[in-house]
């Protein structure tokens, strides 16, 4: 709309021409259709929250700001607390966050700085495929396989913290089992490193190389070069990435389900089992009587939505300010 | 140009916006009637269920999923014009089906509870009670192979009051068997369950002074409990875990080749699982005139296994058409008849006792149009 007017401001308003007067028909119709998608987009987005709140609402007006944030969920004591699976979610998302991170970067680096380009192209291929995984076998894999083998290995390295300060607050305690916080982190990270890896690399690749062979003619090692020319040039895209790897780990439901314990307390231990908002709303929603049970669970999912998008907005806003910015250097 | 283009948003806007709406409403209208079929009205005969086509669709509890899927089929190749569909989405979000009118029946494992009577909106509903099952104290102890458990010892070991093998309590009921010192794990459902809420509700009627977790399709188990995802969740991890005790439903149990502990009835006989047992007890339930019953802790007979449960099929007394009347009836009776119930047992299920099964066969003439 703003462009049409940009674009015939060349022109007098009260000109004759036919140009300002009639538009193709195929264009105009084009508009009117691009216009609907986008807007439909954007209308059944707001249906869904206008909706999900309204069902939800029984759950706020019975049980108050201080029910609906307390630590007690007990459905048969009609309690419906959400906090220990805000503390959760919020937990295993940062787990994930604090593994995944590490290895994406380390990943795009490799894959941008180090490897031939020959061989880089398979690695991509094989980060990508794990993006192809379904993630009820993540969560099958997770709970057959890994949280056996990791209960093992918790255990041992719980007894062994048995009395260091500050560790032992996060690794130690009793109750260590395989299905826990960490495991649940351990496989949201799995799951969210391809994500974060390719965008990272993209962001990564439009470092101009001017500004890397600078680096190098100045003496500069490759890690240092690494520091002082790609990073300043990509952290904002790679903050970006970051963010949108979080959004997806918060929002994970079946493979969070099946290895989190399904146990709704709030504690440092990060080998005992916990829940998180996907999975209490996935394990509960076919039995949960309706009225305040149902109300509560369709709240969390009221919930979750919003944090997701809060974050999901603010990640796409930071890397297109990254995009911007590298285009304009 | 400015002002063209913001009136031209608002009019595609509130185009697509009202094409949306209108599509919601129109489909949530038809909805009501969307277990309706086309098809004329079949002879409905009560007795031949051979005249009846259709279709009929329900949802609900997993406890009657298997038996549902068998019966179905068996249901189809008696009247190859009837189709019935039945989704095991769990007894809460089947009655709600059932509220929202997308289903004809709904399965339930429990009755419809006072919170949700409201949503009847005053309408009618029949229970006809379908069958019986019987619910394993599943365990893992090695050495171990006919353990005796009473009321109040698992209500006790399910909150985490006793957590060894050897405690006194247990080993009072168990005279002569050696019990290892090996520490108790309990296994226990991290989804919500009708299971569950009627192994809660044994609990509650068996060892009322003794519960304190209350009853419900999710109970806030002890902290050291193992959830697990169902009944094949919780068996296996039973089955791996050395010391573990859990609640399975007997079709699983055995299929996974786990013992169930033999437990204290009424009668203070100690009865091990299996279907006769599950249908003893469940003929000394105290059945209400609309065919409710509690099977668990129901009866005195010395040969009854106590933690027995049962599940519903749900209708409406007033149906919109009479060929869904004619198709309920069928399919219903069907259920309830000698060729659904003997069904029951290679499922490892328990048929309803006779008097049950006469009193829900009688209640299908109240469904009427």
């Amino acid at each position: 709309m703003s462009m049409t007017a940009r674009a015939d401001s060349a022109i007098p308003a009260e000109s004759a021409s036919p140009l300002t007067r009639r538009r193709p028909f195929g264009d105009r119709s084009f508009q009117v259709l691009c216009l609907a998608a986008g807007l439909l987009v954007l209308i059944i987005l707001a249906l869904i929250a206008i909706s999900m709140t309204q069902q939800s609402a029984t759950w706020f007006t019975t049980e108050g700001w201080s029910g609906v944030f307390s630590t007690d969920w007990d459905p048969a004591h009609n309690a419906f607390g959400a906090l220990p699976f805000i503390y959760g979610t919020l937990v295993t998302a940062a787990i994930a966050i604090i593994i995944a991170f590490p290895v994406s970067i380390g990943i795009s680096l490799l894959l941008t700085e180090v490897v031939p380009r020959r061989f880089a192209r398979p690695i991509v291929y094989v980060i990508d495929l794990l993006a192809v995984v379904p993630s009820v076998v993540w969560g099958l894999w997770g709970i057959l396989v890994l949280a056996p083998w990791l209960q093992g290995i918790y255990q041992s390295i719980a007894s062994g913290l048995n009395g260091v300060p500050v560790l032992s607050t996060f690794f130690g305690g009793q109750g260590v089992s395989g299905a826990s916080f960490f495991t649940a982190g351990l496989i949201l990270a799995v799951m969210i490193t391809p994500i974060v890896t390719s965008l990272s690399r993209e962001v990564i690749a439009t470092v101009p190389a001017i500004d890397r062979e600078g680096a190098y003619a100045l003496g500069a090692t490759r890690w240092e070069m690494i520091r002082g020319a790609v990073w300043p040039h990509s952290q904002a895209g790679v903050v970006g990435a970051v963010l949108l790897g979080l959004g997806r780990a918060m929002g994970e439901t079946i493979a969070a389900a099946l290895v989190i314990g399904s146990s709704a307390t709030i504690t440092t231990h990060l080998f005992n089992p916990g829940y998180s908002m996907p999975a209490v709303i996935a394990n509960e929603f076919g039995e949960a009587t309706v009225g305040v049970f149902r109300a509560a669970l369709i709240g969390m999912g009221v919930l979750l939505f919003v944090i997701t998008i809060i974050i999901n907005l603010s990640a796409r806003a930071i890397v297109d300010r990254s995009a911007r910015r590298s285009r304009g250097a | 140009m400015q002002l063209r283009g913001r009136k031209h948003v608002a009019t595609v806007g509130g185009a697509v916006a009202v094409a949306l709406l209108a599509a919601c409403s129109s489909s949530s209208s038809s909805s009501s009637s969307s277990g309706a079929t086309s098809a004329p009205a079949a002879t409905s005969a009560s007795g031949s269920a051979a005249a009846a086509s259709g279709k009929l669709d329900g949802a609900g509890s997993t406890f009657q999923l298997t038996f549902q899927q068998a019966a179905i089929s068996a249901f189809k190749s008696v009247n190859s014009g009837a189709t019935v569909n039945y989704d095991g989405v769990g007894s809460g979000s089947g009655r709600a089906d059932l509220y929202a009118g997308t289903v004809n029946y709904a399965g339930s494992d429990s009755t419809i509870p006072t919170t949700e009577e409201s949503k009847l909106n005053g309408k009618k509903v029949l229970y006809f009670p379908i069958l019986i099952g019987p619910i394993d104290m599943a365990y893992n102890l090695s050495g171990v192979s006919n353990l005796k458990l009473s009321p109040k010892v698992i209500a006790d070991i399910f909150q985490a009051k006793i957590t060894t093998w050897n405690d006194p309590a247990i080993a009072a009921i168990n005279p002569g068997v050696k019990l290892p010192s090996t520490p108790i794990t309990l296994a226990v459902r991290s989804d919500s369950s009708g299971t569950t809420q009627n192994f809660s509700l044994f609990l509650e009627d068996a060892a009322p002074s003794d519960w304190t977790l209350g009853s419900s399709s999710t109970i806030k188990w002890p902290s050291t409990a193992r959830a697990a995802s169902g009944n094949g969740g919780v068996a296996q991890v039973v089955k791996s875990t050395p010391g573990a005790i859990g609640y399975v439903d007997y079709s699983t149990a055995k299929a996974s080749g786990l013992t169930g502990a033999s437990i204290e009835n009424k009668a203070g006989q100690f009865v091990a699982p299996s279907t006769t047992a599950a249908s003893t007890d469940a003929a000394g339930a105290t059945v209400a005139p609309d065919l409710t019953f509690h099977a668990v802790w129901a009866s005195s007979d010395p040969g009854a296994y106590p933690i027995t449960y049962q599940t519903w099929d749900i209708v409406y007394a007033t149906q919109p058409n009479a060929n869904d009347v004619a198709l309920l009836k069928a399919y219903l009776g069907f259920l309830l008849g000698s060729q659904g119930q003997a069904l029951l047992g290679p499922l490892n299920y328990a048929q309803l006792p006779s008097n049950i099964d006469s009193q829900a066969v009688a209640q299908l003439s109240q469904i009427t149009s």
